[in-house]
């Protein structure tokens, strides 16, 4: 696992996820390792023994209750992983994950209407998280191609069963959520891409395991939970080693010019100018978990262009410079109709033809 | 991007709809002058429950919210649609593109249908618009289909249907008067209106009449909730060489709300609920049924004129009748009249021995109906219960006359006992 070697990296201001934390961080990473590990190789019983021995001492860990309803996935008894994944909803209900895996136990009993209701509820958590975007589309896809049957008396029930959707294997608490899966989790079923109802074809299987960690984009955050608590940030985990020392040779003009560039960034984000957005990223962008340039530029602007103010404050920027290359770090808040979120954040950014441009955005650094 | 496109493709097919209609309106025939400017706002506001309105308010609302990018307001309204009217397969194809919308760009309507299924898109297509347009264009109260000259008493209700807007339309009998009830999407013939021959698949225009009424347990599934049949063809059919038979107005198959507007064999279609409703006021050997390709419509004062010229022709026949001046009473019958395999000529020598021997005649019409043919073929069925006596003879009999316009005048081509 690799979450607790990102726990040491990061500062975490996680109030809701705390207790999530206190487990994982403790000395109990050992059985989560081994529990983890069998379901990698497929001793589901094991793994389940495994799991329930620790919660009969830990009933509330979120970790373990979370692969248990893994390994009750892959023994294919739906109801008790049901049953598992919905009660930490309730209990956890600011984490996607489990919302992602009901999700695909619904679908997988054809329960389209409900995998819908938990993936919304899973992006609702975590307005970027691709997984549960992606299971969302296919389950919007699934949808549309029933009612197409209904309508045109097609029966494309053969074509769409082939699809299956991902299911989230780690609970990535305080770690990246953008990633399409975390590292090192290996994923039972084949991800297809998109779905075409009435004619279903695979149109792209997605490589399994070959991502490396992974680069976090914006925004990343949790919702507060918690009342009356300070904004939480999530952490993110990064593939990159901390960008180089701070550069002494940086000029105060130099500065003004990348903090202009941020600036104007950040308002073409809040006044919805997907262009003047798009336009401050450089072209070899390094975009999150290495996704093609146009669809995240699709993904990105589908987010910004949705109904509803946007607002987007940058405090506290710091500035270093090196040659043609600078990072500026700041804290942002942002703010979508109800859903506010403020996260440290790193734009690693190049200067070129004068003009200095994006090419790295991190979160929780 | 894909919501944007969406709505493009949609609207394509919503302002074709919307093109159609004012079209209508500018060949003159703007009759449902309040639908020309009836704007969303003005449309009657109809919550959930839609039970007595049929699934063209809901389905309006829907057209609505696409064009106004509310997709969101759009897909749940289709869902309440849905619940309202399982197996309405043209709110499943809108579901199916509002969902798939949300994916991709969309650029027609029911694109996520497939190619194989092309017919059965344009079908469903073809019913949205007929649905929206019946919906936007409600008959006006100051006018009435031209046909419904007269009623006679014990007749509750008229049925007229206009083929090429896919509507059939109930009107009551309100002392004389008809007045607008109802409407109801219809399906016609597979290859449209005015039937000639057996097996053309076409739905007849004329004047008929309710003939039977078959409850649903003796017919097969597929003719729904019931089936009543009609007089196609009529003694008018008959003479221009028309034939088949079994045209029945009748229901829907169970595993769909509707059919598509061109899909029966000639019958004339509707839903089980909507048949079901109807069936209420359907009076056998009573009820006309009246299929028009277009129905025109006259103002009230118009009607009035109109019917006033015939009522008093056909009063004129029995005076000339009455008269025994058989010259004068044979001006009223067509050259081209049947009596019985007779020669006009002929029949004109009998009926002048038979005026001969008769010292007086009276004539009495009494529940008179009078409806116009909406064909091409300018005809009048008259039916009416005849008292007749004379010196000699007296009889009485429920008559039944096609007056046909021959060069200007009113003619009879034929009579008989109904």
């Amino acid at each position: 696992m690799k979450i607790r070697s990102h726990f040491a990296r990061y500062r975490l201001a996680v109030a809701a996820a705390t207790l999530l934390f206190a487990a994982a961080t403790s000395t109990q990473a050992d059985p989560l390792q081994d529990i983890g590990k069998l379901i990698r190789q497929g001793q589901q019983t094991q793994a389940l023994e495994q799991a329930d021995r620790y919660l009969a001492n830990n009933p509330k860990d979120a970790q373990v209750r979370f692969l248990k309803g893994i390994a009750l996935t892959e023994l294919n008894r739906s109801t008790d992983a049901i049953a598992m994944f919905q009660k930490l909803t309730e209990d956890y209900p600011e984490l996607p994950e489990p919302y992602n895996n009901l999700a695909v136990i619904y679908a997988q009993q054809k329960q389209y209407e409900k995998a819908k209701a938990a993936l919304e509820m899973a992006i609702r958590t975590h307005p970027s998280y691709a997984t549960a975007h992606e299971n969302l589309g296919d389950i919007y896809a699934r949808l549309a191609s029933q009612a197409y049957d209904k309508a045109l008396q097609l029966d494309s029930a053969n074509s769409s069963a082939q699809n299956k959707l991902a299911m989230i294997r780690e609970l990535m608490t305080g770690t990246n959520r953008t990633g399409n899966k975390p590292t090192a989790a290996k994923p039972v079923e084949t991800k297809v891409a998109e779905a075409k109802p009435a004619d279903v074809k695979p149109v792209e299987t997605k490589p399994a395991e070959t991502k490396p960690a992974i680069v976090a984009t914006a925004p990343v955050a949790t919702p507060a939970t918690t009342p009356a608590t300070a904004p939480i940030t999530t952490p993110v985990a990064s593939a990159k080693p901390e960008p180089a020392k701070a550069s002494n040779e940086s000029t105060a003009s130099g500065q003004d010019d990348v903090a202009k560039v941020v600036n104007q960034w950040a308002a073409a984000w809040a006044r919805k100018d997907v262009r003047g957005y798009l336009a401050v990223y450089a072209k070899d962008f390094k975009t999150p978990n290495g996704l093609a340039r146009n669809k995240w530029e699709a993904e990105r602007r589908s987010r910004i262009d949705k109904p509803g103010t946007i607002s987007v404050k940058l405090d506290g920027m710091k500035i270093n410079i090196d040659g043609d290359k600078a990072t500026a770090r700041f804290r942002q808040s942002y703010e979508a109709g109800a859903f506010k979120a403020t996260a440290g954040k790193a734009l690693d950014m190049v200067r070129r033809d004068g003009k200095w441009q994006i090419q790295q955005e991190r979160v929780g650094g | 991007m894909a919501r944007i496109r969406l709505i493009t493709g949609l609207l394509v097919g919503f302002i074709a709809i919307a093109a159609a209609y004012a079209l209508q309106s500018d060949r003159g025939q703007n009759l449902f002058g309040h639908a020309k400017t009836k704007t969303a706002g003005e449309r009657p506001t109809l919550i959930s429950g839609f039970s007595d309105s049929g699934p063209e308010p809901a389905l309006a609302r829907v057209f609505e919210h696409i064009e106004q990018n509310r997709l969101n307001d759009a897909m749940e309204q289709t869902d309440a649609l849905l619940r309202a009217y399982p197996n309405f397969r043209l709110a499943y194809l809108v579901k199916g593109d509002l969902l798939l919308a949300r994916g991709r760009p969309l650029t027609r309507f029911g694109e996520g249908g497939g190619s194989a299924a092309e017919g059965k898109v344009a079908d469903l297509r073809d019913e949205a618009a007929a649905r929206l347009k019946g919906y936007r264009t409600k008959p006006d109260a100051n006018f009435v289909p031209r046909y419904l000259l007269q009623l006679q008493p014990e007749q509750k209700h008229a049925i007229v249907v206009d083929t090429e807007k896919s509507r059939l339309y109930l009107y009551q009998n309100n002392d004389g008067t008809p007045q607008f009830v109802a409407d109801y999407y219809i399906t016609q013939g597979k290859l449209g209106a005015e039937k000639f021959r057996e097996g053309d698949k076409k739905t007849p225009i004329g004047v008929y009449h309710v003939t039977a009424n078959l409850p649903r347990q003796k017919l097969t599934d597929f003719y729904g909730s019931g089936a009543f049949p009609i007089n196609y063809p009529n003694e008018w059919d008959k003479r221009q060489g028309r034939n088949g038979h079994g045209i029945w107005l009748h229901g829907t198959p169970s595993d769909t709300f509707s059919r598509p507007p061109r899909a029966s064999d000639g019958c004339v279609v509707l839903t089980n609920q909507d048949l079901d409703s109807l069936s209420k006021n359907l009076q056998v050997g009573l009820t006309p049924v009246i299929i028009s390709r277009q129905i025109e419509w006259l103002s009230l004062d118009d009607w009035q004129s109109e019917r006033k010229e015939l009522l008093g022709m056909i009063d004129e026949w029995r005076q000339d009748w009455e008269s025994r001046d058989t010259q004068r009473y044979a001006r009223h019958y067509s050259k081209r009249f049947d009596a019985d395999g007779q020669s006009y000529a002929s029949w004109v020598e009998q009926k002048r021995r038979v005026n001969e021997a008769k010292s007086w005649i009276k004539v009495e019409t009494t529940n008179m109906s009078m409806f116009r043919n909406p064909g091409r073929e300018e005809y009048v069925v008259v039916t009416f219960q005849q008292d007749y006596q004379s010196n000699n003879l007296s009889s009485q009999m429920l008559k039944r006359q096609y007056w046909v316009k021959e060069e200007g005048h009113w003619k009879i081509v034929h009579e008989g006992a109904a």
